[in-house]
């Protein structure tokens, strides 16, 4: 479903990805793991056309990404539903304006009882009730905000849903919560997954494959058994602390 | 040095955001209701303050105009020279002024807010172009309500003007208001309006970007709605000067 190869990206003298490829399969979820500045968001900006390699390419169900501009780009990106690290809702618009938003944008001739409809649909998947429907993102609950967030990302139905650090900064119930609610929508949608995180704990929890970021290229790649097994010493590293508390 | 080139490199970058709003303004689709709700904002919610800014510097311009104008026996000047200070100066430059600290403000704030929760870039990733979304109807609702202001301000100045000219400083209401008739032209209005169609685009863009490039957190909004203010409040009165400058020029 997503094919990266061999990804290059320098931002001035700083060579943030160098040489990354992997390859999502459609209808799992793939976790790419790294610690801060390993070049983890870049990738993923690459993956959904908001930057330009300088090297390498990115092909979403057999469509390369990476030469497309204007409207080819913008028909690209439909593919995509993507849960922000902080929800990202529009904060001046209620959970149905929200979670509508990409839908009545693509489709304007969408009557608002027609919008509402798919809406109520939506939020069913993601387990969350009409009553929140008038509600705006500040009266919602962290794991609240997420749910919707992921609403929004799969109200146009998109194949592909990718998530920026969906669990960075939340409590460890919540933390679950949002763990469960990735898995759901794999199970109940469908939908091929692409995670960003450094939460090692989470990482393993939803992943089909995983793969370990480190200064720009892949250091360990598989089944999460496969990485764990990894020999690399900064794999090792990166996930001794969080094997030696379990 | 370095500071030098930093500020050259985000003028640059302004000027072609300012580019890329007008390119986007004329790309379908139109949004007609975010466009209306903006005139709300920047409009409608500046009448209280352009209004009451208005009607004290009437009041107080009639008398200084007056203090002046009977050292030299012309005090029947007085509605005149308020009347044309307001036209061509006062009203679109306070009315720009005044509409920068209410909503030029709020813009920079808000979209500096969207920038750093990255709710601009989640616009981007639903397909949505983010300057046509955002700055295009903030733009054109300046643009059109800039003008509506202005003409405000130069009603509400002048009845403030009148008001204290007749009632405190007792000048006779014929000559006020023909002297008025006789130095005021058509053409005055005009050139204040065209004034304040310029510094709504450079309002709107300068406070449009500020918040558009802001980056960092809480902090990073703050110092981008600071410098919207400032930035754009300096360019209103470069801007003033080299229209005057252009328009009238040294008036030998």
């Amino acid at each position: 479903m997503i094919e990266v190869t061999d990804l290059h990206k320098s931002f001035g003298a700083n060579q943030v990805l160098r040489g990354v490829s992997l390859r999502v399969e459609k209808g799992t979820t793939f976790v790419i793991l790294g610690g801060s500045g390993s070049g983890k968001t870049v990738l993923m900006k690459h993956v959904i056309g908001l930057l330009r390699p300088d090297k390498g390419s990115v092909r979403v169900a057999g469509v390369d990404i990476t030469g497309l501009e204007g409207k080819e780009l913008t028909e690209a990106r439909r593919m995509f539903g993507m849960v922000f690290q902080k929800s990202a809702l529009f904060d001046s618009m209620t959970v149905l304006e929200n979670v509508a938003f990409p839908l009545r944008e693509k489709d304007r001739s969408l009557s608002t009882r027609d919008l509402r409809e798919r809406v109520i649909a939506k939020l069913k998947v993601v387990d969350l009730a009409e009553n929140v429907l008038p509600l705006y993102p500040s009266e919602l609950s962290g794991g609240m905000q997420k749910r919707v967030a992921l609403a929004r990302a799969i109200i146009h139905e998109p194949p592909v849903v990718l998530y920026d650090e969906p669990t960075t900064g939340l409590d460890p119930i919540t933390t679950d919560y949002v763990d469960e609610m990735i898995v759901q929508a794999k199970e109940r949608l469908g939908v091929t997954s692409m995670v960003i995180s450094h939460d090692i704990a989470s990482s393993f929890k939803v992943a089909d494959r995983l793969a370990v970021l480190y200064d720009g290229a892949i250091a360990a790649q598989g089944t999460p058994e496969e990485v764990r097994r990894s020999e690399h010493p900064h794999v090792k590293k990166f996930l001794s602390l969080w094997f030696e508390k379990q | 040095m370095q500071k030098l080139l930093a500020a050259f490199d985000d003028f640059g970058q302004m000027l072609f955001f300012g580019l890329d709003t007008l390119r986007w303004a004329v790309r379908r689709p139109f949004r007609p209701n975010l466009v209306l709700q903006q005139m709300a904002a920047i409009g409608v919610g500046s009448v209280f303050i352009v209004s009451t800014t208005a009607f004290f510097s009437g009041m107080v311009l009639a008398l200084q105009a007056n203090y002046a104008m009977r050292q030299l026996g012309a005090e029947g000047y007085v509605g005149g020279s308020v009347a044309i200070s307001l036209a061509r100066e006062l009203s679109p430059v306070l009315t720009a002024l005044f509409v920068i600290g209410r909503s030029g403000s709020a813009i920079a704030t808000e979209l500096g807010t969207m920038r750093v929760t990255e709710q601009i870039d989640a616009m981007e990733t639903m397909a949505v172009n983010p300057v046509q979304y955002l700055v295009v109807p903030r733009l054109l609702a300046a643009v059109m309500m800039f003008p509506f202001l202005t003409m405000l301000f130069n009603a509400l100045g002048y009845l403030g003007a009148y008001l204290m000219a007749t009632y405190v400083a007792e000048i006779p209401e014929g000559p006020l208001l023909e002297h008025t008739r006789t130095f005021v032209n058509p053409d005055d209005i005009l050139h204040g309006l065209l004034k304040s169609l310029i510094f709504a685009a450079v309002v709107a863009i300068i406070t449009c970007w500020r918040g558009y490039a802001a980056t960092g957190g809480a902090r990073g909004v703050g110092e981008g709605t600071t410098r919207a203010v400032v930035v754009s409040s300096i360019s209103i009165l470069l801007v003033d000067t080299a229209f005057v400058l252009l328009t009238v020029g040294s008036g030998r």
